[in-house]
């Protein structure tokens, strides 16, 4: 008799597991697709800086913590993630430098002009194959790369405040201590 | 109304023309290539869209590069490592099967087999009638007693 009500129980067990697999489905975001980039090399490319007559490869950049922000005029997220670039340029905790993706040269030159220049410098992937490289799929997105030229986080979609304090921030500090 | 209709034909001809993609292959089992290519990566942007089957900005580099790689004389398996190196698995519509693609693919399996199981010995249960629930002699007479007097 015994044995016969545990059995009873059993399909609502299996009902409550799978709710709690649902609710946790729930609270991910499916725009969020884990880069298989983390922990690997940046992806060497050469690209011309805006408005001085050089190139630029992450190679460059070693030895450095750096933030590599995908970004172009035509995307509406970078709008809204844009004052809080200003800010963190401001502090001048770490190397800002943009790419500016699939996008031209005046209509990033006006965007820098209007809203105010974050960037230590912007280089341009016109063509987006540097993006493709990066595995960009939406900007605005954003790499921590360390000073091994290792990327260690990508932030997708618009840098908000509190990202900015308790995900990167903290993150750029802790690579810093890094040799 | 006729030269308005025109108006309207005519421009609708020219903005389906204008998302034709023209992709000349030297050799046809490099365009069904692309073509198989292209129907199994996921774009990212709209995800429950293939290559095949979007217009995003990205789709569209994203079909380019594979044209490029193909005509180029890479293999099928080339062309998807290149897509997961950069993407994951996320972007091939058919998740490998791998040691976190497990439950994945042989979930289904799993919960039918235990689902036959349930099933096959409910009904054998079924089968088997308990001899202690077969009624008794008494029983029987005393039902058979009631029976008569209600008539």
């Amino acid at each position: 008799m015994k044995k016969k009500s545990l059995v009873f129980l059993l399909p609502v067990l299996v009902f409550i597991i799978l709710v709690g697999f649902l609710a946790a489905g729930l609270r991910l975001d499916p725009r969020e697709v884990p880069s298989p980039l983390i922990g690997k090399p940046t992806p060497d490319f050469s690209l011309p800086v805006l408005d001085v007559p050089a190139s630029f490869s992450p190679a460059e950049y070693q030895g450095k913590v750096w933030l590599l922000n995908v970004w172009a005029s035509w995307c509406s997220g970078c709008r809204s993630e844009h004052e809080t670039l200003l800010r963190l340029s401001n502090t001048g905790q770490v190397d800002l430098i943009g790419m500016d993706y699939k996008d031209t040269d005046a209509a990033a030159r006006q965007w820098l002009n209007r809203l105010g220049n974050p960037y230590k410098f912007v280089v341009t992937d016109a063509n987006g194959k540097a993006g493709i490289d990066l595995g960009v799929y939406g900007v605005p997105e954003t790499f921590i790369i360390d000073k091994k030229g290792i990327i260690r986080h990508k932030h997708i979609g618009p840098i908000t405040d509190t990202a900015l304090k308790d995900t990167i921030l903290p993150l750029v500090k802790r690579l810093e201590k890094e040799s | 109304m006729r030269f308005f209709l025109g108006v309207l034909l005519l421009t609708l001809a020219f903005s389906t023309q204008a998302r034709i993609e023209i992709h000349k292959f030297d050799d046809p089992e490099k365009e069904a290539l692309y073509n198989e290519l292209i129907k199994e990566l996921r774009c990212l942007v709209c995800q429950n869209q293939n290559l095949a089957d979007s217009n995003a900005e990205l789709a569209q580099d994203l079909r380019q590069q594979t044209y490029e790689m193909v005509e180029a004389g890479k293999s099928k398996q080339d062309v998807v490592d290149y897509m997961v190196d950069r993407y994951g698995d996320f972007v091939l519509y058919k998740p490998p099967f791998k040691g976190i693609t497990v439950l994945l693919w042989v979930g289904p399996f799993v919960i039918l087999f235990v689902g036959l199981i349930t099933v096959i010995f409910l009904i054998r249960g079924r089968r088997q009638v308990d001899p202690g629930t077969q009624p008794s002699e008494q029983d029987l007479e005393r039902a058979r007693k009631l029976l008569e007097d209600d008539q």
